[in-house]
């Protein structure tokens, strides 16, 4: 593999780049579903190639090809220099990075047990015997079960002199009833919605979820929410479990603090940021007790935004993004950290594939945890509605306005849950939210969730991330709106 | 396009040729039948594409790949599975085999598992522009550099893509079907940003001359110029007039929901609704992959000939669309719709023609006492499957319009609509268009002036 890269760089800087890096990666995947009580999806599937990026005459060019032979990478590599060059006929200043060392590792992934070797046979049969426990519940109306398997591995070398290999398995699981009755669907899903937990992790992952385990209640909820009351319309207190307050992380912290999106470079398409750069250091982005980090080491966890070094070959770090509920810091890749004038890139540059251009990407983006249990959480709210695994997400395209429902409410009075709601939604500005955070649960209670679906990029590159989170409570926010007037 | 009358070599890649693809399948075929498969089904996907991106007034990211897949389904003993790569030596061909082989035992015998569709027949559609599939790096260059010194000239910022490309998809099976398409796709999107306004104008095409980069430039340059000064605006029901960008994002969502196996799995919001009244009787939509403004092959993933399917007919939500198995257990005839086996969603209407209206942008406005003219929406999700409302933002230019004209811009609403409402509410409708967006594939679909259109919550901008 080495020999194709350094074919690349060679054929590169020979066509005129005065930088490059080439990614040949390997990817497989695994991905088993049932529905209803039979195997749906069942399918594998593997891609390698090479992508390469080169600077010349000031402009990036971006080439890939599965032609791994040395013609099939010379042409590539001519190819993306040719594509530089044709950049810098629309260019408006010379493209320059902050500096970085040069780096020479290989590096796996924790990992105890590699699903692609486990019998598929007991794959599937998980997931049946999972399925199977929902369809028991009466009123079930459609049964889904899912697992998906991916290896990557990448071999990532630089012009500055950079040998980097990293092997990462990642690991996802999930389930959901869903139930018709009169004018009105209801789901639940467990352990979160949209395919499940993943994490960068062997098949560990999907025996500590204990599928079997959860699948009665799921389908039992999914039922009892048709006779829940309708979430209420009002400003109020609201408690989250940590997966909904994973992916509100995502929406309202994880995509404004992307320095491409902030100085313009996804304006066409994933929007811009309402942290425009006077910002830094000058907004009180949440309470005091909101800390958020971007840390994509692995002993922040085994997280779907854990990595030894990103696609540009930068080590990875942990970033303060909030702390003490200011705002401290953004991701960024070794161009955008030139921009700003900052040292370093925070190390967030990612790709999807061999064929995709690495972008800044988000790693783990994490609230840090606070204290206390959700019992304790609960116990001290007098009045609120705590929501639970999302059912949808929306946010505008400068991440201040969002809108969240969850698949189920539970309403809290007088310090307990005092029954289920349907139907529940919040939504709100993202500063004056997280500044309305009042508690965050401790340790104990914090998982790394793991969002597999993050979309951007043109063309679009689906990337998984990492969110950190513990069930917390907001104060004042709007509940209900999603169904006003319908 | 008059822009690309490029001098500069052109794209060296191309595609295979017809019988390279046949001759790639005819090997795998034979790879099934040794390692003991009953039926064996290849698919090819064949990807050269390329694309420029600018932001900031200048090209930032440039791209280019050719990449080729290719798919295998197995059936043995009742049961079926996939396996996919894109290494294309005869070893890795046939480990391909062997791991959807493996698969595919993996499982308990699929009940009423069809066999594979034997030969079919086609009808001819030509979707290859041979002057897209020749645009090259420069040229996209050339007409972004244009658009760009038009921002700069109008003290606007443009960020957006220019993107070209050919694709091809094969598909052949071990009963004698062979099924082949292959055709070009140009797309220019353009964001001017005149802060702390915005604007955006799209195109999307078979072929690049469909477009000119610069007038859709210029119209973004425009209502950029015209978005500045917003005012907010209570939140509430408004008369809205949807451009073809916003009503396609919107209507977009209904679709999946035309699928048998949607609603045989109870998730469709036609659940218990087909054959009765649903929307306005001005409303009549249809699948048909054959129309002019249309792209996509003239087969599905089974290579089953697409069908002309009537979805709507004044109102009323009149046919679902099968693939082979969803057919067979509704007694019905498959359309053509159905995705590649094996799969969990069945089939889908994938190149939706609204009958659209004879109204105009500049109609709707003057007939208008007071309503919001929506340029583009965005970040759409289902707030709920069955009622089927969506919440989602307006982005890139929301006007007010008051006693026929437009009077000023609006900061950006949130919505909660739900669609089955909205095309009960349907007054008037441009003739439909290729229309293109960001979150739906492109339809044919016409600018619609609908009351009652529930924003819930402004935004900051």
């Amino acid at each position: 593999m080495w020999d194709l890269t350094t074919n690349a760089l060679d054929t590169a800087k020979l066509r005129g780049a005065t930088y490059a890096d080439a990614r040949l990666m390997h990817i497989r995947q695994r991905d088993l579903t049932t529905k209803n009580g039979a195997a749906g999806t069942l399918s594998q599937s593997e891609s390698i190639g090479i992508g390469i990026r080169a600077l010349a005459n000031g402009a990036w060019g971006f080439a890939s090809t599965d032609k791994l032979t040395r013609e099939g990478v010379a042409a590539c590599a001519a190819q993306a220099v040719s594509i530089a060059k044709a950049s810098a006929l629309a260019k408006r200043g010379d493209v320059r990075m902050v500096p970085e060392n040069s780096y020479i590792d290989s590096w796996q992934a924790p990992l105890q047990k590699d699903p692609f070797e486990i019998p598929l046979e007991s794959q599937l049969d998980l997931l049946l015997k999972a399925d199977a426990a929902m369809r028991a519940v009466k009123g079930i109306t459609l049964t889904e079960t899912g697992m998906q398997f991916r290896k990557i591995d990448c071999w990532y070398a630089s012009s500055i002199g950079s040998r980097i290999h990293q092997r990462k398995v990642i690991s996802g699981a999930g389930i959901g009833a869903t139930s018709f009755k009169g004018t009105e669907i209801q789901k639940r899903s467990y352990p979160n919605s949209f395919g499940g937990q993943f994490a960068l992790a062997g098949y560990e992952l999907i025996e500590s979820l204990e599928l079997l385990k959860h699948a009665p209640r799921v389908a039992e909820e999914s039922v009892a929410l048709h006779s829940a009351l309708q979430c209420p319309e009002k400003t109020g207190t609201l408690l989250l479990d940590g997966s909904q307050l994973g992916l509100q992380i995502h929406e309202s912290v994880g995509h404004p603090i992307e320095l491409d999106r902030v100085l313009g470079q996804e304006a066409n398409f994933a929007g811009t940021s309402f942290l425009t750069l006077e910002k830094l250091n000058n907004l009180k982005y949440g309470s005091e007790i909101v800390n958020v980090v971007a840390d994509a080491r692995i002993a922040h966890g085994p997280g779907l935004g854990s990595f030894a070094y990103d696609d540009e070959g930068v080590p990875a770090q942990c970033t303060d993004i909030i702390k003490d509920g200011q705002f401290r810091g953004y991701l960024s890749n070794r161009e955008m950290a030139q921009l700003i004038g900052l040292n370093r890139s925070s190390g967030t540059m990612r790709t999807e594939s061999w064929n995709r251009l690495p972008i800044i990407r988000m790693t783990n983006i994490s609230l840090k945890p606070g204290s206390g249990s959700p019992d304790e959480l609960i116990a001290s709210t007098d009045d609120g509605i705590w929501m639970e695994t999302n059912r949808s997400w929306s946010i505008d395209d400068r991440r201040y306005q969002f809108q969240f429902s969850t698949e189920i409410g539970w309403e809290i009075k007088g310090g307990k849950k005092v029954r289920m709601l349907k139907n529940p939604s919040y939504s709100g500005i993202t500063t004056e939210f997280w500044n309305s955070c009042d508690t965050i649960c401790g340790e104990k209670y914090w998982t790394l969730w793991g969002t597999p679906n993050c979309g951007k990029g043109q063309p679009m590159q689906t990337m998984g991330t990492g969110h950190g989170a513990s069930p917390s409570r907001f104060r004042n926010v709007k509940i209900g709106t999603a169904f006003s007037g319908q | 396009m008059s822009a690309m009358k490029s001098k500069s070599a052109k794209s060296a890649a191309q595609l295979s040729t017809e019988s390279e693809l046949k001759k790639r399948i005819a090997a795998v075929l034979r790879f099934g039948k040794i390692a003991g498969a009953d039926e064996t089904e290849v698919q090819i996907d064949e990807t050269i594409d390329a694309l420029s991106r600018f932001a900031n007034n200048a090209i930032h990211q440039n791209v280019a790949e050719h990449g080729i897949n290719i798919s295998i389904r197995t059936v043995v003993d009742g049961r079926t599975a996939r396996a996919t790569t894109n290494r294309l030596d005869e070893d890795s061909l046939r480990a391909a085999v062997e791991s959807s082989l493996q698969l595919a035992h993996s499982q308990p015998k699929i009940r009423g598992l069809l066999p594979m569709p034997s030969k079919q027949r086609y009808r001819k559609v030509n979707r290859f522009s041979k002057e897209t599939a020749d645009v090259t790096p420069e040229d996209r260059a050339r007409a972004i550099r244009k658009s760009c010194d038009l921002a700069i000239r109008n003290g606007q910022v443009a960020a957006g893509i220019f993107s070209t490309g050919q694709s091809q998809l094969a598909l052949g099976n071990s009963r004698g079907l062979f099924a082949a398409h292959r055709q070009t796709h140009a797309e220019f999107s353009i964001t001017m940003q005149d802060e702390p306004a915005a604007s955006w104008a799209k195109a999307n095409s078979g072929s690049v001359k469909a477009f000119d980069p610069q007038k859709l430039a210029a119209r973004a340059s425009e209502k950029a110029r015209l978005a500045k000064d917003a005012q907010e605006l209570a939140p509430g029901k408004y008369t809205v007039i949807l451009e073809p960008a916003a009503a396609l994002d919107l209507v977009g969502f209904l679709f999946y929901d035309f699928a048998a196996t949607a609603l045989a799995d109870q998730r469709s919001c036609l659940t218990k609704r087909i054959g009765k009244p649903l929307f306005g009787k001005n409303i009549s939509i249809v699948d048909d992959a054959y129309h002019s403004l249309q792209l996509g092959a003239p087969f599905d993933g089974e290579g089953v000939p697409r069908q002309r399917v009537s979805l709507v007919e004044n109102g009323v939500p009149k046919n679902l669309v099968y693939s082979r198995a969803s057919a067979k257990k509704a007694g019905k005839k498959p359309t053509g719709h159905g995705f590649a086996l094996p799969n969990d969603y069945g089939e889908a209407p994938m190149n939706l023609v609204f009958s659209g209206g004879d109204s105009s942008l500049d109609k709707m406005i003057a007939s208008t006492d007071r309503g919001l003219l929506v340029t583009r929406v965005w970040y759409i999700r289902e707030v709920d499957p069955y009622e089927k409302i969506m919440t989602g933002m307006t982005r890139d230019g929301l006007f007010l319009v008051e006693n026929g004209r437009v009077t000023s811009a609006v900061r950006n609403f949130r919505f909660n609509q739900s669609l089955i409402e909205l095309l009960k509410n349907v007054e008037a409708m441009s003739p439909a268009i290729r229309a293109t967006a960001e979150e739906s594939f492109e339809m044919v679909v016409p600018a619609m002036k609908v009351h009652n259109f529930h924003f819930t919550e402004p935004t900051k901008f």
